[in-house]
């Protein structure tokens, strides 16, 4: 909601997206590949990923511009990273303003430090806040310049029936219906997924208690880039209070609502402005400030059970639902669109058999469940449900004022990579198990300083990446002649070889390591090799080289019938 | 204490307290105390965690 005397936000100039009739308009309709419903953040990182994977698709929304407000502000490092992999992350990183600590407050004295692990050996900083407007900004506008992707605005889904070989969707447009045919469908179409309802799915879990405000104001503030969370404030008694800072000058809000507010009267604009106002008081600023935009906000955990029917795959908001204080809700939708967005270029590119896509549901649903319990925990903690935990987490706050040994019970739990180590996809577990170091089977490589202005992730290619610990620079050649199959979407798998010395006989990428921090890092040895999915999560790691089982777990990564015993054993 | 068993212990202690109508929850929290300190026996530890837990917010 916006002030009453006000129809233009303060600092975004939102565009105008124009409807264009459709090729099917014309009569001129064909099978797309991809079709995405919802032109959000989730699937327009959908439509990029396929795109990067040389596969089209049609994106359909029903809105002609940009939704208002700052909404999901918090991108994690996980999530630059796959922009980075999108080749689109420079202008959210210039934009965004970097954080990597937080502050909680008890009756106005601090009692919780949070410091998210950074260090020198990182390219991003652990936390970037950018209002979603901006997010669904650069990506639009990289989706536009990109011509696999055909971006449809002012296009409504009515209905979608499920086909044997294809999904047939009826589009509402300015201009009339038409239908659109597609081999797969993406559902990235939010918590009030159209999708969802057309296929007569539902989200179960929990509803919270909690309900919050969330505005933005704008004001001029030098405070830094940080987290600050308030309980029980003596200005505002009883209130659990989040604030944060976005650039141009928009500091985000968050305040919980009394267990006796009605919801319409919380939402009038002078109710606002007066909470507002006595926050900002609270922080102790003598500032102006200018009311730019506000929201109602419950929490949810709900997910579908599966997040895919048929040759529908549910990313983001429409498979699941999650509350905002861990940072999960878009970082997750990330994470969803990247999964869903690999598997199905190599499904329709023939390189795997459509069981991939049976993957896609128990490695994403596996983070939601992972996101639902630190989530509750904190919501919980936000937001105590019960008189005994009211009384529990005034304990720990009251103690945490002197005392170290309650502190940890209030750390949000921001969001953390997932790791799909439970996944089909991943083998030789008894492999992995021999490491002491480095990014397990399953989790996502970190993308560790392997130069000045240089990290591990620069060095992936869009398909498979192989990291071999090489003595002297040399490479078997068995290893040169597994990786001629391993070709996904035609990209080649790329090899980087890290070692002193420059490897020899091969153009391989050589990741100088001349004290053997980055073979430490990994808990590798010479001869050692990881199997990177395009992902870049570990799908099998060998602390020695063996050629028989990397070719087995390369095709087990694709869901391929690989017959190895040493595999199924292995599960 | 590691905190996965202190978040444990807030869990077991707020399901208790939700378990008693509010004014018996004063008594209870004096037993509890009284059984933990039988099991610790040693009343200099006793004694001091008394002083700290009275502490209140803001003193």
């Amino acid at each position: 909601m916006r002030p009453a005397n006000r129809t233009n936000s303060l600092y975004f100039d939102a565009p105008q997206y124009a409807f264009q009739p459709p090729p099917e308009m014309d009569g001129r309709g064909s099978m797309h590949a991809v079709v995405i419903v919802g032109a959000g953040p989730v699937g327009l990182t959908a439509a990029l990923e396929l795109a990067r994977h040389g596969t089209a698709s049609v994106v359909i929304d029903t809105k002609d511009s940009i939704s208002e407000g700052s909404r999901a502000i918090c991108i994690a490092r996980h999530s630059i990273e796959c922009l980075q992999q999108l080749g689109i992350e420079q202008r959210f990183v210039d934009k965004a303003l970097p954080w990597m600590h937080g502050t909680s407050y008890y009756r106005d004295q601090p009692v919780y430090r949070l410091a998210m692990p950074h260090g020198e050996h990182e390219r991003f900083h652990p936390m970037y806040n950018l209002q979603q407007q901006y997010i669904e900004q650069f990506l639009i506008d990289s989706a536009q310049a990109q011509p696999l992707i055909d971006l449809r605005w002012c296009s409504r889904l009515v209905d979608l029936a499920q086909h044997d070989a294809h999904v047939s969707l009826q589009v509402a447009t300015p201009a009339g219906s038409y239908t659109l045919e597609s081999q797969y469908v993406l559902a990235a179409d939010g918590a009030r997924s159209a999708v969802r309802e057309a296929l007569g799915l539902r989200l179960a879990g929990e509803a919270y208690e909690g309900r919050y405000i969330i505005a933005d104001v704008k004001m001029r503030s030098a405070y830094p880039t940080e987290r600050r969370a308030f309980f029980d404030p003596t200005s505002n008694p009883g209130l659990t209070i989040l604030v944060h800072k976005q650039p141009d000058d928009i500091w985000r809000i968050d305040y919980q609502l009394d267990a006796h507010d009605d919801e319409t009267d919380a939402v009038r604009e002078d109710r606002i402005r007066e909470r507002v106002g006595s926050i900002i008081d609270m922080l102790g600023e003598q500032l102006s400030w200018e009311l730019e935009w506000w929201s109602l906000y419950k929490a949810y955990t709900l997910a579908l059970d599966d997040y895919r029917c048929g040759r529908t795959l549910f990313i983001g908001d429409a498979a699941h639902l999650v509350p905002i204080f861990g940072v999960r809700g878009l970082n997750s939708g990330f994470a969803d669109a990247m999964n869903a967005g690999w598997k199905l270029a190599a499904v329709l590119n023939d390189d795997a058999p459509e069981a991939l896509l049976d993957s896609y549901s128990p490695e994403r649903r596996g983070a939601t469940l992972e996101v639902f319990r630190n989530a509750a925990r904190s919501t919980r903690f936000m937001t105590p449900p019960t008189r005994g935990s009211a009384r529990m987490r005034e304990a720990v706050l009251g103690l945490s004022i002197h005392h170290e040994f309650t502190r940890a019970l209030i750390d949000p739990r921001q969001s953390e990579p997932y790791t799909y180590v439970d996944s089909t996809l991943t083998s030789y577990r008894h492999r992995d198990a021999e490491f002491k170091a480095g990014p397990r089977a399953g989790a996502s490589l970190k993308n560790c300083r392997v130069g000045d202005d240089c990290f591990l992730l620069d060095h992936l290619g869009r398909g498979y990446t192989l990291l071999y610990f090489s003595e002297g620079g040399k490479v078997p050649d068995a290893l040169l002649q597994a990786m001629t199959g391993m070709t996904v979407c035609s990209a080649t798998a790329r090899l980087l070889v890290v070692s002193a010395q420059p490897p020899e006989r091969t153009a391989a990428t050589w990741i100088e390591d001349p004290a053997g921090a980055i073979t430490q890092a990994h808990g590798a040895r010479h001869g050692s090799v990881y199997l990177i999915r395009p992902d870049r999560h570990v799908a099998a790691r060998w602390l020695r080289f063996e050629a028989t089982e990397l070719a087995h777990a390369f095709a087990g990564s694709l869901a391929r019938r690989t017959g190895s015993p040493g595999m199924a054993n292995d599960r | 204490m590691n905190p996965a068993a202190l978040e444990k212990i807030y869990d077991l202690l707020a399901a208790a307290i939700d378990a008693l109508p509010p004014e018996e929850e004063a008594a209870f929290l004096a037993r509890l105390a009284l059984v933990l300190a039988n099991e610790i026996d040693d009343i200099e530890v006793v004694k001091t965690a008394i002083k700290t837990a009275l502490v209140r917010p803001g003193e």
